[in-house]
């Protein structure tokens, strides 16, 4: 632990336990190494049974993988969590109305805040989209706005997630392990709930809905299948809500409506939660190459007949470098300043900028605009010399297609190794709910932790772990 | 239901039964095996036959014998009806209508395939094959009893059922051909005791003591009534 440069969120500077962290230090001080060598065994075979595997593209066999898990909860306090909700509300809501915006009247652009160009030639821009009125004006029903920190009370968006944020399911099993494995800690600590996270979910769809739905509206979860590598989450989903979990040939367009093909014949959609890309939704009005969606779908929520959540054409909030401009969209869409910060952003589409990123690569981070998963991206500090020249290329040639930030230090947590415990970067993913009664966040969410020592890299695609993440009541 | 979570919990529970069936032939298959004075490795190819896998077992071996007969009916990747193949692919039709089944039942698919995948890697010498073969069948009543005690008597148990069914049926037919056909010398050999201690040990396969206590120490034509 390099003490004076990266916030541990145990230890702060060194000296003494935060306060958070109290009860875990004692209650680890107080086991022994080799039983909870044995826990953390316990909790791979939990994980294993519950069947919460990872299929990564592209390796073999599509091999199941568990995605390591760490024992020792990540710790944030009722009052930093109220502020950080706070910000995330507010946040939510300016890409709401910003999605809104874009796909009518596009104020923002009019006002000179946002370039067109960011807009035009975006393949994430959905022209479809354009003059579509999704029920309730909601696009982002859900959004994983990542987090971190990097001082006691520095807290930074990294990235927002408003296109089909996942996580959610290891974020409930983590908890549900713990439960299970110590539940001595839940009477010690008083940690907020978070397993109404689906039933909360189902009634924020349910209160989202299309003119047509009647009494009891149907809702279903559109998964493109089993080879996806968050299948697991997307049957979980859908097994916690009570819904049917459907892949594109359950689904069929019939008398205008969406309907679903039952043992008892076509029973009507009124909402679908989809877990796949905008493009595949809809070989007819999207890529004709898709078999994972519905012929004719998007003809039906044009008209007004089915809610999708998150709505089409979200993705275009979701880049990278339209987060370069998140702060003036906040404030154009709330009339007030962020109340979370964005990481200083530079755009390499911008001359000036990109000459300030190759003067000072070696620094920074890099990141595609149109990546995800941590694919694609550079860190400057840690990176090859070949790996630098490889970008200052890629920079040239091709400067739009790239963002670059300063490297900042992520705050640490203590992780269990074999060796005992040692500090990981961590970052925190909360999962936002929107409808047009209320926003919705449920306490914690998502904490991602690197596992190599000194790695920023928390995508579990890249051998990333998580932790159970608790925020305590007053 | 949709109609494709009808056809995915028919084939999970029809593919577990299958698995279950195969690895009750080949307990039979070493029954006799062990217990006859004069049986040999052709017994395998009747084990194999009345689980229809003999003719696509011959496109891979010239011989039958004992160690390869076992392999093929236990994991040969070539053997879509082996045991670790039709394990495998009831859990994935299982994982696939996950949310159509209770915790309990997938729990039980999903543990039971781990156990049964982790027993069979590697060589399986003979002496491990009752520890295997014990698995299977203990595998096969959590299933069993985790389906009769946690989930709704609705369309989705009729047609878990009707997977079950299906299949044992298919599989009884099969060992009542392969019975009269092929497995007694001749048709003189028909009443003989002969005829008996086969249809004993195939019984063991099945349900002995059910049919025990039904008919009592009778003969193969009630033992045919037992079966249909």
């Amino acid at each position: 632990m390099k003490a004076g440069t990266v916030f541990d969120e145990m230890w702060a500077d060194g000296s003494s336990i935060r306060r958070p962290y109290k009860n875990i230090k004692t209650w680890l001080d107080g086991e022994e190494r080799n039983s909870l060598k044995a826990k953390r065994r316990d909790a791979n075979d939990l994980f294993r049974l519950t069947g919460i595997t990872f299929n990564v593209y592209g390796s073999e066999e599509g091999e199941e993988r568990l995605i390591p898990f760490d024992i020792v909860p990540r710790v944030i306090t009722s009052n930093e969590w109220t502020k950080i909700c706070k910000g995330l509300e507010q946040r939510v809501r300016a890409i709401n109305a910003f999605l809104y915006d874009i796909y009518h009247d596009q104020e923002i652009v009019k006002a000179g805040v946002l370039p067109l160009e960011m807009l035009k030639n975006n393949p994430a821009f959905l022209l479809q989209m354009m003059g579509v009125n999704p029920p309730g004006q909601i696009y982002t029903h859900i959004s994983g706005v990542d987090i971190i920190r990097t001082a006691e009370n520095e807290f930074y968006v990294l990235e927002d997630n408003v296109r089909t944020p996942s996580g959610v399911s290891y974020m409930l099993e983590n908890r549900e392990t713990m439960l299970q494995m110590f539940p001595e800690l839940f009477t010690k600590n008083r940690v907020q709930p978070i397993q109404n996270y689906p039933q909360e979910l189902l009634y924020s769809l349910k209160h989202t809905l299309p003119e047509t739905a009647e009494n009891k509206p149907t809702v279903c979860l559109l998964t493109p299948g089993l080879y996806n590598s968050a299948y697991f989450e997307h049957a979980f989903l859908a097994d916690q809500m009570g819904i049917e979990l459907v892949q594109g040939n359950d689904l069929k367009v019939v008398d205008g409506f969406l309907a679903m093909r039952t043992t008892q014949g076509h029973r009507k959609v009124d909402v679908v939660y989809k877990r796949l890309d905008d493009e595949f939704l809809d070989p007819l009005n999207f890529n004709e190459k898709s078999s994972l969606g519905v012929p004719g779908l998007f003809d039906v929520y044009r008209k007004g007949r089915v809610t999708i959540a998150n709505a089409p054409g979200t993705g275009i909030a979701d880049d990278k470098a339209m987060y370069s401009f998140m702060p003036e969209i906040v404030q154009f869409y709330s009339g007030e300043f962020p109340l979370l910060q964005n990481v200083p952003t530079w755009r390499c589409a911008i001359k000036d900028q990109l000459n300030y990123v190759l003067d000072n690569i070696h620094k920074l981070v890099i990141k595609q605009v149109h990546g995800s998963g941590g694919y694609g991206m550079m860190i400057g500090p840690t990176a090859t010399k070949k790996d630098i020249a490889n970008f200052r290329r890629k920079l040239i040639a091709t400067p739009q297609d790239y963002i670059a930030q300063p490297t900042l230090s992520l705050s640490t947590v203590p992780i269990f190794t074999n060796k005992g415990f040692a500090p990981r970067h961590v970052d925190l993913r909360p999962f936002v709910q929107m409808s047009p009664e209320k926003i919705n966040i449920v306490p914690g969410g998502l904490t991602r932790v690197a596992m190599s020592k000194g790695s920023l890299v928390v995508n579990s695609s890249q051998g990333g772990g998580t932790k159970d993440t608790w925020v305590l009541e007053n | 239901m949709l109609g494709n979570t009808a056809n995915g919990l028919f084939w999970t529970y029809r593919l577990l039964e299958r698995a279950e069936n195969m690895s009750r032939l080949i307990e039979t298959g070493q029954r006799i095996a062990l217990t006859r004075l004069n049986s040999s490795d052709k017994q395998w190819l009747y084990v194999m036959q009345t689980a229809a896998v003999s003719a696509e077992y011959k496109k891979y071996y010239k011989k039958v014998e004992k160690e390869t007969a076992l392999d093929w009916m236990l994991k040969h990747p070539k053997n879509n009806s082996s045991i670790l193949s039709s394990i495998t692919s009831a859990r994935q039709n299982a994982k696939m209508v996950r949310h159509a089944l209770t915790t309990d039942v997938w729990e039980a698919i999903n543990g039971s395939f781990l156990d049964i995948q982790n027993l069979l890697k590697g060589k399986i010498r003979e002496r491990d094959l009752s520890i295997i073969l014990r698995t299977i069948k203990q595998s096969a009543a959590l299933v069993r009893g985790a389906t009769y005690g946690t989930m709704l008597r609705n369309e989705e148990y009729d047609f878990c059922r009707l997977g079950t069914f299906i299949e044992r049926a298919d599989n009884t037919a099969r060992i009542l051909d392969v019975k009269y056909y092929v497995l007694l010398p001749s048709a003189k050999a028909v009443g003989t005791s002969i005829d008996n201690v086969q249809w004993e040990t195939i019984l063991r396969s099945d349900r002995l003591r059910g049919f025990r206590r039904e008919y009592g120490q009778r003969g193969p034509g009630d033992i045919a009534k037992f079966l249909f």
